[in-house]
């Protein structure tokens, strides 16, 4: 559809204005307004009149202007050259902003999402003849050195049919025909509508866990690829931390980082940092597998609604390949509000807190945007959707934490009691689950020898009774436990400083592999099995307290490194040897 | 093009007679198209001026907040100038020295400062490629932040205090005494006083006439007898000014803003008025990002010698930290500094409780080459044993002292050195950041080496003084 004026403005109150004179405007259209081109959102249309939220700052914009409309709804612009990228929350690359407007940003500026000058190197999947469906690849270009970016057939109904043309290989730009179904000119790129999700043939159950190198989410509350899980934390309890550390470690193919309504500042250290950061995996730069979306706190509100649709667009995209994504919002409390303050300019009756009515609805259909499926072209591919929540006061009763926990099946709570003592990361092994268990169970078994749900199950039950025996220490002091319970305490102290802490800025510790994690707990369990016994046969606790081997089990998240996993086994054959020799003094 | 000729054909048309007056807000009828946050110059019959600025706009009506209150206006004799462009500041250098007031306009006898460029004062975003990530450390030579709640230049840094608490006093003293070691440029500093007394603002000028650094700072005061809507700008004046000085000069410029509270206060008040629909505690919907275009309006930027680093001052109601405007900002600035109430009772100065406080910045700021190598873990280890000594108290506090381990003992004794010798300073004390960190070594070692589990061997080795 053509540009064409669908209106003019009647009123201006903030990023909400009220359009007069609307004929053939449709739902969800994508505008500009006045001789600026500041873009906008028709939201709500009733009689001629138009509700349109503009994502830009509206100072101004006077009754009178023109409102022009697109003919499509806000969509992204799906092509090579997304990777690497860092865009704004409507798919602005924000790099190119700069060599428009400089420092600061301008206004009403229109750039390409992505270089529509550079060529790729075009390699063809299919012949011409080939039956066309969509979602079908028809070839790919290789976009970073670990991803190939497959070109696929547009979702749309008319694209079925015979290719009648398909280009050799060789290097194109992303504007440029490379295939014909039918009549139809097709090129490296695609639009979608970043509201709608993106259709698969089906949806697949969870089976494999993502990875993320953090002791305390693997090995305890793990979560599946396809699935979600929400992070809430009040300030200063490390969620920004955390989701970098998944967003640098985890084992994902693709990561779409959002910062919706965050600090400029942790955006440009995300910046400054990634490009010099390895997957472990592949050894390549975290920022070839990375796209960022940066729509800080000061940045227009209704950008910062957009930007968790336009990421998470993306994100299906890359699965649609075959790609196991993971996408990470922080923070989904920032969106929330922002469809509290748009709500509230126009004249909504608010529900609980101000929050509109349908924020129940806008989240869960959100989460549901993950999951393990099967694309049109039948490949696998997953998304997998890590929320942080930031609840005011830190009170997790509040509308966004609670109606995130109805719809996300992993909760990992952080605890302010945890962060100040510096506890990092921050996660309460009382507040957090994880519903994915039984997915992972089989996948965890088989790579830790079947001992992983069991050593998983002991630990959380050790954890659970010394909170217990806290309550009584708290009453009544250390010294009216008998030895065996004070011998818990000392154990859970040693699980939580050699094992649910992580530094996430020491070389060694800020990622720890599958097996070091699994050999990590049984050395742990050992010491309390052995030490249960020694107890029992009369060793003294002060004696097992002493012994110079708990410094070195305290100290092996930093000594040990992933290569070296059998380092542990040792550690753990001289503390069976250490137990054994106190037992023997202590033998009548 | 013929738009933009209309427009200024347009711009400063008169009208006379209001349609209606609440608070401070003034609504206009039967104008020519008004654009959004316009600026109007108000003429009431007593022959005051007074500015304002467009809230909402339509094709029959205006509202527009009148910043200097509307006390003395009339609907019919009331007379409404529609300049055509947004609330502009003309900034330049010779402010420094000078007193404002929330419009950037003489308060202190003088001409109206002008400079030679007019700037949006509600400025706009930096883009986020084009910002430095900030790690150069500010030295305050307080030993409890620069220990363990380092201040970043190019940081937002709020106190979160209370009413009767030495907030004033802290923020002055940093302010005398920041420093960038090894260079040579001194701070800049651009005062906003938002809603608080005469005597605190008084007490500011003195404490920087007293140092000496009186030509370096920039005062904008609305005062509390201040119309409250003046306070809605008076940061943001501020704070175009802090840009000036920052990226066209290539200053390093602090910003102190106090008390943000009142600031907040006053935005309830016109949204209310304006009949919004409120969220938490009768707070606009808009209060974070409004409190974002403020504090996001710090940092550092790619190839320009300057930075802003804010200081803001918030006073929490009822020391109520989860209060939505402590909780707001926490949300939003790099870290903040908690005051406590009973170290301010037991008569420390500066009353900081340190677990609760947190500096995001500092990691990237402090270490080898930095501060000094020990800083990371040291501070680390600090936070650690605080909050043991915490649980000690709490569990003394039940089965009284005699019942305490040997360990525990020691604990309750650090704690006590940490409040008396480390926390506490006098108003005039500049302690270097090895003075700081060596007097922390001094306290950590009345534990026992055991106990110091986030410090390394060799640290231990190298400074435990046992």
């Amino acid at each position: 559809m053509q540009e064409r004026v669908i209106g003019r403005v009647k009123r201006v109150n903030g990023p909400v204005l009220t359009v007069k004179g609307i004929t053939d405007a449709g739902m969800m259209e994508l505008v500009h307004v006045s001789a600026s081109r500041i873009v906008g959102e028709v939201v709500k249309l009733s009689g001629s009149e138009a509700t349109v939220q503009v994502y830009e700052d509206a100072t101004g914009i006077k009754p009178g202007d023109e409102v022009i409309g697109s003919g499509m709804s806000l969509s992204c612009e799906l092509a090579p050259g997304l990777i690497g990228s860092i865009y704004d929350g409507i798919q602005r690359p924000l790099e190119a902003l700069q060599a428009v407007s400089g420092c600061f940003l301008g206004k009403g500026i229109e750039v390409p999402s992505v270089d529509h000058e550079k060529k790729w190197h075009f390699f063809p999947l299919v012949k011409e003849g080939d039956e066309a469906r969509p979602g079908m690849k028809l070839g790919y270009v290789q976009e970073s050195e670990n991803i190939k970016h497959y070109i696929m057939v547009p979702d749309e109904i008319s694209l079925t049919g015979p290719v009648t043309f398909i280009a050799p290989e060789g290097d194109y730009t992303v504007t440029e025909t490379i295939a014909r179904v039918g009549e139809r000119e097709l090129s490296m790129t695609q639009h979608h509508a970043i509201r709608i999700p993106r259709r698969v043939s089906k949806r697949l159950s969870l089976e494999k866990p993502l990875i993320t190198g953090l002791r305390v989410i693997d090995s305890l509350f793990p979560l599946a690829k396809g699935g979600t899980v929400a992070i809430p934390g009040g300030f200063g309890t490390g969620k920004t931390m955390t989701q970098h550390s998944i967003a640098q470690w985890c084992d994902a193919d693709i990561i779409v980082y959002i910062g919706c309504g965050e600090r400029g500042n942790e955006m440009t250290d995300v910046l400054r940092e990634f490009p010099h950061l390895y997957d472990p995996r592949t050894g390549r730069s975290l920022m070839e597998r990375t796209i960022l979306i940066a729509n800080t706190s000061n940045m227009p509100v209704s950008a910062r609604e957009a930007s968790i649709y336009t990421g998470i667009t993306m994100a299906e995209y890359y699965r649609d390949m075959g790609y196991d994504v993971a996408i990470m919002a922080d923070s989904t409390s920032r969106w929330a509000e922002a469809l509290r303050e748009l709500s509230g300019r126009m004249e909504e009756m608010p529900a609980e807190e101000g929050f509109p009515a349908y924020l129940a609805t806008r989240i869960a259909a959100f989460y549901e945007r993950a999951g393990h499926m099967e694309s049109l072209s039948g490949d696998e591919g997953s998304v997998s959707v890590i929320g942080a929540v930031s609840p005011p006061g830190g009170d997790f009763s509040e509308p966004v934490t609670q109606h995130t926990r109805r719809f996300v099946r992993c909760f990992w709570g952080l605890d302010r009691s945890l962060a100040s003592a510096r506890h990092y990361p921050a996660i309460s092994w009382l507040d957090s689950y994880s519903e994915y268990i039984d997915e992972v169970k089989p996948w965890w078994d088989s790579n830790s020898e079947g001992k992983w749900s069991s050593n998983r199950a002991r630990v959380l039950e050790l954890l659970q009774k010394e909170t217990r025996l806290q309550q009584i220490v708290k009453l009544v002091g250390p010294d009216a436990l008998p030895d065996s319970q004070n011998f818990i305490l000392d154990v859970c102290s040693l699980v939580k400083t050699a094992f649910l802490q992580q530094n996430a800025f020491d070389e060694i510790d800020r990622y720890c592999s599958v097996e070091k994690q699994m050999a990590m707990l049984a050395i742990l369990l050992e010491y309390y099995d052995r030490g249960a016994e020694a107890i029992g046969k009369g060793v003294p606790l002060a004696k097992l307290r002493r012994m110079s081997i708990l410094s070195e089990i305290a100290r092996m998240r930093f000594t040990v490194s992933n290569d070296s996993v059998s380092e542990i086994d040792r550690l753990s054959a001289k503390l069976v040897r250490a137990v054994a020799r106190l037992e023997e003094m202590y033998e009548e | 093009m013929k738009s933009d000729i209309i427009a200024k054909l347009r711009a400063g048309r008169e009208y006379r007679g209001l349609a209606g007056l609440d608070g401070p807000l003034a609504y206009m009828r039967g104008t020519h198209s008004i654009s959004y946050g316009e600026i109007v110059e108000i003429m009431g019959s007593d022959g005051k001026r007074r500015s304002g600025q467009v809230l909402d706009t339509s094709d029959d009506a205006v509202c527009v907040q009148v910043f200097e209150g509307t006390e003395g206006l009339s609907m019919p004799d009331t007379r409404m100038r529609f300049l055509g462009e947004p609330l502009t500041l003309s900034v330049s250098d010779s402010m420094l020295g000078r007193v404002m007031n929330g419009l950037g306009k003489a308060r202190d006898g003088g001409s109206d400062p002008r400079g030679a460029e007019e700037r949006d004062v509600n400025g706009a975003a930096i883009n986020p490629t084009s910002r430095e990530y900030p790690r150069d450390f500010i030295q305050t030579g307080i030993s409890v932040i620069d220990g363990m709640t380092t201040l970043i230049q190019g940081q937002k840094l709020p106190i979160f205090s209370g009413n009767g608490m030495s907030h004033n006093q802290l923020a002055a003293q940093i302010a005398r005494q920041a420093k960038v070691r090894g260079s040579k440029s001194e701070f800049a500093i651009v005062f906003a006083a938002m809603g608080v007394k005469y005597d605190i603002a008084k007490y500011f000028i003195d404490s920087f006439e007293e140092s000496g650094v009186i030509d370096n700072v920039a005062l904008f005061l609305s005062l509390a007898d201040d119309p409250s809507i003046e306070r809605t700008i008076t940061p943001r004046t501020a704070l175009t000014l802090a840009e000036h000085l920052a990226f066209d000069l290539g200053m390093q410029v602090l910003v102190i803003m106090t008390d943000m509270t009142n600031y907040c206060e006053s935005l309830r008040e016109i949204s209310t008025l304006r009949g919004e629909i409120p969220s938490r505690k009768g707070y606009p919907g808009y209060l974070y990002s409004n409190l974002a275009e403020l504090y996001e309006r710090s940092g550092k930027i790619a190839g320009k010698s300057g930075s802003i680093t804010q200081l803001p001052i918030l006073t929490m109601p009822n020391d109520d930290i989860s209060h939505p405007i402590p909780d707001l900002t926490g949300y939003i600035t790099e870290g903040q500094i908690v005051f406590d109430r009973e170290l301010h009772g037991k008569g420390i100065y500066p009353p900081i409780n340190p677990l609760p406080s947190l500096s995001r910045l500092m990691k990237d700021g402090i270490g080898e080459g930095m501060t000094r190598d020990d800083h990371p873990h040291l501070s680390n280890q600090l936070f650690a044993s605080c909050s043991h000594v915490k649980e000690v108290r709490n569990l003394a506090s039940v089965i009284g002292e005699e019942e305490l381990t040997q360990t525990d003992h020691l604990y309750l004794d650090f704690g006590d050195f940490f409040e008396r010798k480390f926390l506490s300073q006098r108003y005039d004390e500049d302690r270097s950041i090895e003075e700081t960190l060596d007097l922390a070594w001094q306290a950590l070692s009345i534990l026992p080496p055991e106990e110091l589990q986030r410090l390394t061997e060799e640290e231990i080795s190298a400074h435990y003084k046992g």
